[in-house]
């Protein structure tokens, strides 16, 4: 099985400890990581901005990297999601444009390989409990790609369910928006201001140590609002939850 | 483009104002809450209800297909009925027209059901220049009509009021209009419904023309059809002499086996009811029944050039239930008013640049009123996927592109504005197709973590007056990866243990 991780551009600039995390864990379960040292940013911003063209070469970029893996792990909903869901319209598009096939054949071969780090674990390497512990109450919040684009569904409530020493509180108002939605936290900072302050609100009303989910960008954003309030609640991924042990808690 | 929309700010700073009015949010908080719970609960009620959307979604589409043909049958039919029908391009044309049928009926005031329609239009404003006065019936539209103000929700408009707003008002505003309020009036939800009716009524027996839309036509026999809550609707279509109803084309469809499928769709979507308690439906003419005098007047304004779009058409299946509305977490915050026009939400983010197009600076912003978090495509009853067309339109307001306007296939410039965002966007592009030059940017910024500021200044500032930044790591992840996995070419143990 040879297995890829793709960092995305955040997490290898912002949160390398996320990075660190899923090696460790796969690692852990018996897979061979590779870091294939040419990737970069999957295309994300650029396309929901508006700029689809700038996020052409990049996805020219994803499948030609990825090339010679049978799988590539993902610790990111969103950039998942933006591989999954938008290579193929990138694909139509340019088709439709009448500029060849070149993005089209990239899209087939990119998303049927790429797995965000839940799916991956569950669906491909078929486990929940990944041996994991992590002596602290923790709350989830589901973010919006990894809730609608991907449907992950209950899969990382699985995994943390199985962690030892974690109690899952339940957070309000789980499934609505914490209100990053990449550009628009600039564009519109005052609505996504508001909608974070009422995500943080009810995160910190579980009274939680920590928040987590499974995505860094959302998370960034979540974590940005709490420190800047002041409060002690922990911001982490849950690729670290799960790649902490008792030897390690991380 | 109705009149009340000119001079509105754009998005962004008319929704950073309304972010402050605390009332505003916790009205809207509440009322969306309470109607999105009852909505699911609504919707788990039908096991097909996935194949209902599904059908309602392809009925649409093929109608959209071949809408030419469709109106046509509905022209027929509805002259074959005793109707007359009247085609108008775009708003001031429709205006044109209604306010020559009311003037030829010799009636200065006319009764309305409650029409996105005639909003989108901004009738009211038309007729009140032509010295026309123009009453809302629906109990919402005359809250906002008596108050003032304008509608911030499709299927509630007075949702940015509560009850005390709405007694102050009917206290206040009533006999100005006609028949006042009752003395000492409470903000009981009975009493201000009765004072309502008691107003209303004096209305309704004396108006010799009445003035609606409609929620669906049936093509086949030229049947228009309105659903509603109140009953106002149905005296206002059957008590005047003369009916005018003013219709977008896309509200067409082809049977009414097809009907039969959006009469399931939109209630539970709307109002979480099983089934509408009004249902009202009328067929040109009849005798010694009903008015006597009918017109439809089919609105086009921007529905022909929105349809030429392939990926934005799909907004013109929109049956305007407002679930839209009631998940989206930005209208809960922004309110209706911001979107500067009758379509507020999620679909108006989406309609509204269509309809008018993305020269004006709100129009272009529209599409950015979002965060791409997919809850309203999830509910909508005919499965537009609306961060899809929110996207393409991004597309359209930064690099500018193909579109129809008017009938006529032209190429639109990019919006202002947007050269520092192409800029950044291009200089990313360029690091990011050169992994070596985003390391050097890794490590330099790694090298100065100690120096970075806390907030930031220019557009930066959006993040950091509300937010702090996450501090800079010593070392990326290519970087320990590097270090501790393998050689300068960076391919680790892929290369090596493979
Ligand atoms: S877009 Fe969909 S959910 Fe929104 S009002 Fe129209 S039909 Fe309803």
């Amino acid at each position: 099985m040879r297995v890829a991780l793709f960092v995305t551009c955040i997490n290898d600039t912002l949160h390398p400890r996320t990075g660190r995390a899923v090696v460790t864990l796969l690692e852990r379960l018996g897979v061979e990581v590779g870091f294939p040292a040419e990737q970069s940013c999957c295309g994300q911003p650029q396309f929901n901005t508006g700029y689809r063209h700038a996020s052409e070469p990049l996805a020219l970029r994803y499948a030609r990297v990825f090339r010679d893996y049978e799988y590539v792990v993902v610790p990111s909903g969103s950039c998942a999601a933006m591989v999954r869901d938008n290579y193929p319209r990138l694909g139509e598009k340019a088709a439709a444009e009448g500029r060849g096939s070149a993005l089209t054949e990239a899209a087939a071969e990119a998303v049927p390989k790429t797995y965000e780090l839940t799916e991956f674990l569950v669906d491909v390497l078929k486990v929940t409990d990944v041996g994991a512990y992590y002596p602290h109450a923790v709350t989830y919040h589901p973010t919006c790609h990894g809730l609608r684009m991907l449907g992950l569904g209950d899969r990382p409530r699985t995994l943390l369910s199985h962690v030892k020493g974690l109690e899952l509180r339940e957070l309000a108002g789980a499934e609505e928006c914490c209100g990053f939605g990449g550009t628009f936290a600039v564009k519109n900072p005052a609505v996504s201001a508001a909608m974070g302050a009422d995500k943080t609100r009810h995160i910190q009303e579980t009274g939680a140590a920590a928040v987590c989910t499974v995505d860094n960008s959302c998370l960034m954003h979540i974590g940005g609002v709490l420190s800047r309030q002041g409060s002690p609640v922990r911001p982490v991924h849950l690729a670290e939850i799960l790649a902490s042990t008792e030897g390690n808690v991380l | 483009m109705s009149v009340t929309d000119l001079g509105m700010p754009a998005f962004p700073a008319a929704a950073a104002r309304s972010t402050r009015d605390t009332r505003l949010r916790a009205n809207l908080r509440h009322a969306t809450h309470t109607i999105r719970d009852k909505r699911a609960r609504a919707v788990g009620e039908l096991g097909d209800w996935a194949q209902l959307r599904a059908a309602g979604r392809a009925v649409k589409d093929r109608t959209l297909r071949h809408l030419d043909h469709y109106l046509e049958r509905l022209e027929e039919a509805v002259t074959a009925a005793g109707g007359q029908v009247h085609w108008a391009a775009d708003a001031a044309e429709a205006n044109r027209i209604v306010t020559r049928l009311v003037r030829a009926t010799g009636e200065r005031e006319v009764v309305k059901v409650k029409s996105m329609a005639t909003q989108e239009i901004g009738l009211n404003e038309a007729l009140a220049e032509a010295g026309i006065s123009a009453y809302e019936t629906d109990l919402a539209e005359l809250i906002v009509q008596l108050g003032k103000d304008r509608p911030s929700h499709i299927l509630v408009p007075a949702i940015h009021r509560n009850r005390a707003e709405i007694r102050d008002i009917f206290r206040s505003e009533m006999g100005d209009w006609g028949r006042p309020a009752p003395d000492g009036l409470s903000d009981r939800p009975a009493e201000l419904a009765e004072a309502a009716r008691l107003h209303l009524r004096e209305k309704f027996l004396r108006a010799k023309v009445g003035i609606s839309g409609a929620n669906f036509m049936v093509a086949e026999t030229g049947t228009l059809v309105v659903v509603e809550s109140e009953g106002n609707g149905r005296m206002c279509l059957t008590l005047p002499e003369t009916l005018i109803s003013v219709v977008g084309i896309e509200k067409v469809v082809p049977t009414w086996q097809d009907l039969e499928v959006f009469l399931q769709l939109l209630p539970r979507s709307s109002t979480a009811e099983r089934m509408n308690p009004y249902t009202s439906m009328w067929t040109g003419t009849t005798d010694g029944d009903g008015p006597q005098t009918f017109h439809l007047v089919l609105l086009d304004n921007g529905r022909t050039d929105t349809l030429a779009d392939t990926v934005g058409r799909q907004a013109l299946r929109c049956i305007r239930c407002s679930a839209c509305l009631n998940v989206c977490p930005v209208y809960e915050r922004a309110g209706g008013h911001a979107y500067g026009s009758a379509y507020p939400g999620p679909i108006g983010a989406i309609l509204t640049p269509q309809l008018r197009g993305t020269a004006s600076e709100l129009d272009a912003s529209l599409p950015y009123a979002s965060s791409l978090c997919g809850a309203c495509y999830e509910v909508c009853p005919v499965a537009i996927d609306i961060p899809e067309v929110l996207v393409h339109l991004r597309e359209r307001v930064v690099e500018g592109g193909k579109v129809t306007r008017g009938g006529v296939k032209t190429v639109i410039r990019p919006a202002k504005g947007h050269a520092a965002e192409r800029a950044a966007m291009r200089a990313a592009g360029f690091a990011f197709g050169r992994p070596g030059l985003l390391r050097a940017g890794q490590r330099l910024a790694a090298r100065t973590r100690k120096l970075h500021p806390r907030r930031l200044p220019g557009p930066g500032r959006a993040w950091t007056d509300t937010r702090d930044l996450p501090p800079v790591p010593a070392e990326s992840f290519r970087d320990w990866w590097q270090r501790t996995r393998g050689g300068e070419q960076g391919g680790g143990r892929q290369e090596s243990g493979q």
